[in-house]
């Protein structure tokens, strides 16, 4: 077999499982909430589609799929259109730079376990997450209703602001790590993960992500009980769907950001790398199932205030200790 | 500049969080709610008017039907003035007295449970919801139990009860009275040590002793703002006085303040039905007024004037002298009254009902007018309206 077919097919082999397994494991992730919830709000979440409800995830999507597919007649067709798309893909896009295991060979071969290995993965995923943005945004602009458009001017300023506070928090990794490759962060981790060596990063990246990921205590955007449902107010069947199913991609992207970025990826004993790695992803993915089963929900301008004048600083403060410490480690290098 | 204007939004009737058909006219400068405008009525079913045409007992179940979170609280207050009206309140034997005191504080939990419930989760705080159900469950069984009923009891009746309390229900009730305190405790656990829900709660909707007169409010929204005022120790009924409670108030007059108000009422009502159940006697249930209360089974079936009694009161009702009668209630919300004027027919000429959650919902715009959005949500369930009795 000529060496570019090769290639070929184990990149195709590669983002075939990697698209399989996020849109199943976004599916589940979505009956895991239900059921954890469930768990902590003395109820049984579903159970009545396959065994222990396992059959769920297929049954919403039936539902969703036939549902009406309803469009406002005041809405701007095009944007309505799109918006759900951008949401979904930008979420599936952003996972071609997270490599989820150690190289593995194949047919004599060494295969990296990621799609694409970027050497700027950092700047890939931050763009993305930036440009995700713009599908919540003109979903809520798009619809033409007054609670839509509340819910994503809530978005935007929320999404923009922890972004600012989510890149500081990343530059002390770029800095520990000296790359902007996201292998090669996961590489530098084989010691220490970066969690342990500078907590504060680990703590406000933590904080960022929940924000980005809309959820309690940060789902202003979409918070039912103040403004209906927000941003997709308006939509219903499969494009509501696609908001859903982008909203569960993006908490396993960013569980894995944070795997990647301060858990040490796919470090650890014992274990094959790639199952270190959903382990930490699914127990990251289970800490937002567990904020929301217990925190009640900020303020707008609460967490407005929290963002600029909390995290922020601190990223600051943080980048510059971050720097100055490895200056002083390392005078020859720096 | 950029000229900017403001929007108006309707939120409501159908909102996930006005309580029901609650809607309010918001005007927004952005996230700033500038002016508040109640509209109420989308559940209007014409109580008091229907009043009008009922015998005084085939009122009852309508009364139900107002604050439907604290059901037994309405019958009580409507019995109650039915009574003043015949002249018969001081008749009513100690055991029914002592029950209906029993039922009101279960129903008092009950209410602030759910009241507890849905505010938390208003906020966001999902799980306490379920927690506060659950106990309410239990209630709802003793409910279902007592009076054949969950939610319109109609348990209560003009001279006394309906029937006695079931065998071996004391002791479920003190059961459940026993770990009530320490569910509380489990509620406040999950919320008053939060800094986001201290941060949502405190300084919120601040309503001070005067205002809180002036426009009238009651129940825990009025002594959360430090005036001592409640009707089961002011006003006593039902033998209230009897028994050792104290009247919870606050000083601030905010939503943190309500919501531990409200918290330690709950604690103080499990007190009260603690009492009641250890000083309860075994006794009759009605007044002995045959032309008013409906004789026993047994008397209806074998002697002449039972039949005769029971014929007279279901078919024409009792006739009470000409003449009005105002009695109000500490209902969970506030105080809840009842104004009927009779014409010496067999049914009630006017009945006018005060409810409670009409008046304190007038307080809404000022607590929240300057606000934010979230505040409102947060001050609607704060104030623990309930559309049944507003729009009766």
């Amino acid at each position: 077999m000529p060496e570019w077919l090769v290639t070929t097919i184990l990149i195709l082999v590669k983002l075939g499982f990697v698209f399989f397994l996020l849109l199943t494991g976004a599916a589940y992730m979505v009956l895991a909430e239900r059921k954890l919830l469930g768990r902590m709000q003395l109820r049984y979440g579903p159970n009545r589609v396959g065994p222990f409800g396992l059959l769920q995830p297929l049954a919403d999507a039936v539902k969703l799929v036939t549902k009406e597919d309803f469009i406002p007649s005041q809405a701007d067709k095009f944007l309505f259109f799109i918006a759900p798309g951008i949401a979904a893909v930008t979420a599936l896009l952003t996972f071609a730079v997270v490599p989820f295991g150690p190289p593995i060979r194949l047919f004599g071969r060494e295969v990296p376990l990621v799609i694409c290995d970027l050497n700027i993965g950092v700047l890939y995923f931050l763009g993305l997450s930036s440009l995700a943005v713009y599908g919540v945004t003109l979903g809520g602009w798009a619809s033409n209703s007054k609670y839509a458009l509340l819910g994503s001017i809530r978005a935007l300023s929320q999404l923009i602001s922890y972004e600012l506070s989510m890149g500081l928090a990343i530059v002390p990794v770029v800095l520990m790590a000296r790359s902007f490759s996201l292998t090669n962060i996961v590489n530098a981790q084989a010691g220490l993960p970066f969690a342990i060596l500078n907590p504060p990063a680990f703590l406000i990246f933590l904080v960022s992500v929940l924000a980005e990921s809309k959820r309690i205590p940060f789902d202003l955007p979409e918070a039912e009980n103040e403004i209906v449902a927000g941003f997709h107010t308006e939509y219903s069947g499969m494009r509501f769907g696609l908001f859903f199913v982008g909203e569960y991609i993006n908490v396993i992207i960013l569980s894995s950001m944070v795997t990647v970025l301060f858990l040490g990826g796919w470090h650890g004993p014992l274990l094959p790398g790639i199952v270190w790695f959903f382990l930490k992803v699914g127990f990251i993915s289970f800490l937002f199932i567990w904020t929301r089963g217990t925190l009640p929900r900020l303020r707008y301008d609460q967490l407005m205030h929290f963002g600029w004048k909390i995290l922020v600083p601190l990223a600051l403060v943080n980048v510059i200790v971050t720097g100055a410490i490895l200056l002083l480690l390392n005078p020859a290098k720096g | 500049m950029a000229k900017t204007e403001t929007m108006t939004i309707n939120m409501g009737p159908q909102h996930p969080s006005t309580h029901g058909v609650l809607q309010l006219v918001l005007e927004l400068d952005g996230e700033i709610v500038r002016k508040i405008t109640p509209h109420i009525g989308f559940l209007h079913r014409g109580v008091e008017k229907l009043a009008e045409h009922r015998t005084y007992h085939q009122v009852l179940p309508l009364t139900d039907r107002l604050d439907y979170l604290a059901p037994m609280h309405n019958n009580l207050g409507y019995v109650l003035a039915v009574e003043k009206l015949l002249g018969i309140d001081e008749q009513i034997p100690e055991r029914a007295n002592a029950v209906r005191v029993m039922m009101a504080e279960l129903t008092r939990i009950k209410s602030h449970l759910v009241w507890l419930a849905t505010h938390a989760l208003d906020i966001g705080a999902m799980t306490v919801f379920l927690y506060c159900f659950r106990e309410r469950e239990r209630i709802m069984d003793f409910y279902e139990k007592i009076s054949g009923a969950r939610m319109t009891s109609n348990y209560f009746r003009v001279g006394g009860l309906s029937r006695d309390l079931p065998d071996g229900i004391e002791r479920e009730i003190r059961a459940f009275i026993d770990e009530m305190p320490g569910h509380v405790d489990t509620y406040e656990g999950l919320l008053s040590g939060n800094k986001i829900w201290q941060k949502r709660v405190m300084g919120i909707g601040v309503i001070g002793a005067k205002d809180a007169i002036d426009i009238g409010l009651t129940g825990p929204a009025l002594r959360a703002s430090g005036v001592d005022w409640d009707l089961r120790r002011d006003q006593s009924y039902c033998d209230y006085d009897k028994y050792d409670f104290q009247v919870i108030t606050g000083k601030d007059g905010d939503t943190w303040t309500r919501y531990k108000c409200r918290l330690d009422e709950i604690r103080e009502s499990c007190k009260i039905v603690r009492q009641v159940l250890d000083g309860l006697k075994p006794g009759p249930i009605l007044a002995d007024c045959p032309k008013v209360c409906l004789p026993p089974k047994k008397d209806v079936v074998n002697t002449i004037e039972g039949l005769i009694h029971h014929f007279k009161i279901i078919t024409e009702g009792f006739k009470p002298e000409p003449g009005e009668v105002y009695v109000g209630v500490e209902n969970p919300k506030g105080e809840v009254g009842y104004y009927l004027i009779s014409d010496g027919s067999p049914h009630p000429y006017r009945m006018k009902i005060r409810p409670a959650s009409f008046v304190n919902l007038q307080a809404l715009p000022q607590m929240a007018e300057g606000a934010m959005i979230a505040d409102v949500i947060a001050i609607i369930g704060t104030l623990d309206v309930v559309l049944g009795e507003i729009d009766r």
